[in-house]
């Protein structure tokens, strides 16, 4: 049986370190000493779906991305 | 027909012209792989030999070539070599010119290219060898134009290039899309460094059952060593063998950097018992031999300032990590204490953050530095002295 994932990645060229993913998605994301997101995986929980949406929303330059994953399980 | 010439080496010992370079291999060997069929025979052979990239990626070739599919292909030869203690690709284009021309002009064939472009550091020293070598060939169904790439780093890095090629911004812009569907000019491209296509010129040869018998590596070897140079060596060369290829050790040795300015350190001690092979070290092939006299610590800490200089300034943890960790470095060699907790801190934290791999090989340097020069630290930080000014016995 396989399920779909969400799988979350940064484009670090287009992140600016505003660090508003980190404020909405705190579960999965953290800020270095520099004000750039660092991850804590790439996956995001089924519970926390809804919130990685929003968080990836408020990203001012849309760094912040969220990926189906149809393959993995 | 093609010549069969199973020992040929791709180093010659003084520059071949085509003339010479056909008797030493042989004709280029098109005809042989004529047609879509031969295409697909020479990608076969490519896997069945093993090919890896050889700019320090070491991805298999022949699924490189395979992944190029669309309109109007084009093929890009890395001739930048922007690692300072690599000369293999500038030492290659400047002795046998014609055998990366070759290897352009079959992986052109393999993937149905119709356009070829050889990148070259501005002001490389190999460019009149292959301009000379360029002027020679007639019969190339794919036209070839050397383009100069600005001599910075990154710049080299498959996406930069073909971001230059495009946009005239040597800038990477990071692994997607991928250049084999949309790259120099939105075309299927090709990227592969010239010893890649060299070692390429001589499968389409030799096939892949003899390459892979008489299979040898472009190597360079510099530091404390009594001949620094371009070797060719078989793959399972260990790094003690290197040294004795290379004239053996001009002085003492304490370690040796393998794979260039993003490589790792290895103990003298672990280098000299059975050793693993160069050409199975990840980074490029390249070889640094430290001498007991200096400073493992100091020498990684103006690497690891280098490369802070040459980051593309476009992540975040690549440009402020590297010249922190760079500052980290410089910082405990001169004996202060908060260094070494900062460097526990941030070293794991930069590596696959950046767009490109620049900032993975810096921090992959700094923490093997930090391994072998253990005894450094300490008393760096400690006695706030170097060991190898005072004669450090390893
Ligand atoms: S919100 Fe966007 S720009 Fe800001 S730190 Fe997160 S990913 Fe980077
Ligand atoms: S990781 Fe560093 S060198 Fe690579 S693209 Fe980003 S800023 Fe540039």
């Amino acid at each position: 049986m396989t399920k779909s994932r969400t799988l979350l990645r940064i484009d670090p060229i287009g992140c600016r370190a505003h660090g508003l993913c980190a404020e909405g998605l705190p579960e999965l994301i953290h800020l270095d000493e520099w004000g750039y997101p660092v991850l804590r995986g790439d996956e995001v929980p089924p519970s926390l779906v809804a919130e990685a949406r929003r968080a990836a929303a408020a990203c001012p330059t849309l760094a912040m991305r969220l990926r189906r994953d149809p393959a993995g399980q | 027909m093609t010549t069969f010439t199973p020992m040929a080496r791709a180093l010659p010992a003084r520059r071949l012209g085509l003339a010479g370079h056909e008797q030493a291999h042989g004709v280029l060997p098109l005809a042989a792989f004529d047609g879509r069929e031969g295409r697909r025979r020479l990608i076969a052979e490519v896997t069945a030999a093993g090919l890896r990239g050889r700019g320090g990626g070491g991805f298999p070739t022949a699924r490189k070539l395979a992944a190029v599919r669309g309109r109007r292909p084009i093929v890009v030869a890395n001739g930048c070599e922007g690692d300072p203690l690599s000369s293999k690709d500038r030492t290659l284009l400047g002795l046998a010119p014609h055998l990366v021309l070759d290897g352009i002009q079959l992986a052109a064939h393999a993937v149905a290219a119709t356009e070829a472009v050889l990148c070259l550091h501005e002001g490389s020293r190999a460019r009149a060898s292959v301009e000379g070598a360029l002027a020679e060939r007639r019969a190339d169904p794919v036209p070839v134009r050397i383009v100069d790439v600005p001599p910075r780093y990154v710049a080299s890095e498959e996406s930069a290039l073909v971001h230059y090629l495009t946009t005239g911004d040597a800038r990477p812009t990071g692994k997607e899309p991928r250049p084999a569907e949309r790259g120099v000019d939105r075309r299927p491209t090709l990227v592969d460094n010239v010893d890649t296509l060299a070692q390429l010129a001589l499968i389409a040869r030799q096939g892949a059952g003899t390459y892979r018998r008489t299979r040898m590596d472009l190597v360079t070897i510099n530091g404390a060593v009594r001949q620094a140079g371009v070797l060719e060596v078989p793959p399972e060369t260990t790094a003690a063998e290197l040294i004795g290829y290379a004239g053996g050790p001009a002085r003492p040795v304490q370690a040796v950097l393998m794979g260039g300015y993003g490589g790792t350190w290895l103990p003298w001690t672990a280098a000299t018992a059975a050793g693993p092979a160069v050409g199975a070290a990840p980074g490029i092939a390249s070889m640094h031999v430290l001498p007991a006299s200096a400073c493992g610590l100091a020498f990684t800490a103006k690497v690891l300032t280098h490369l802070a200089d040459e980051s593309a300034r476009q992540c975040g943890p690549c440009m402020f990590g590297l010249p922190a960790i760079a500052a980290d470095l410089t910082g405990l060699v001169a004996g202060d204490r908060h260094t070494l907790g900062r460097l526990e801190r941030r070293l794991p934290l930069v590596t696959g953050r950046g767009a490109c791999a620049h900032p993975d090989g810096a921090v992959r340097l700094a923490a093997s530095a930090l391994r072998v020069f253990g005894q450094d630290v300490t008393a760096h930080l400690r006695e706030r002295r170097c060991t190898a000014h005072y004669g450090g016995s390893r």
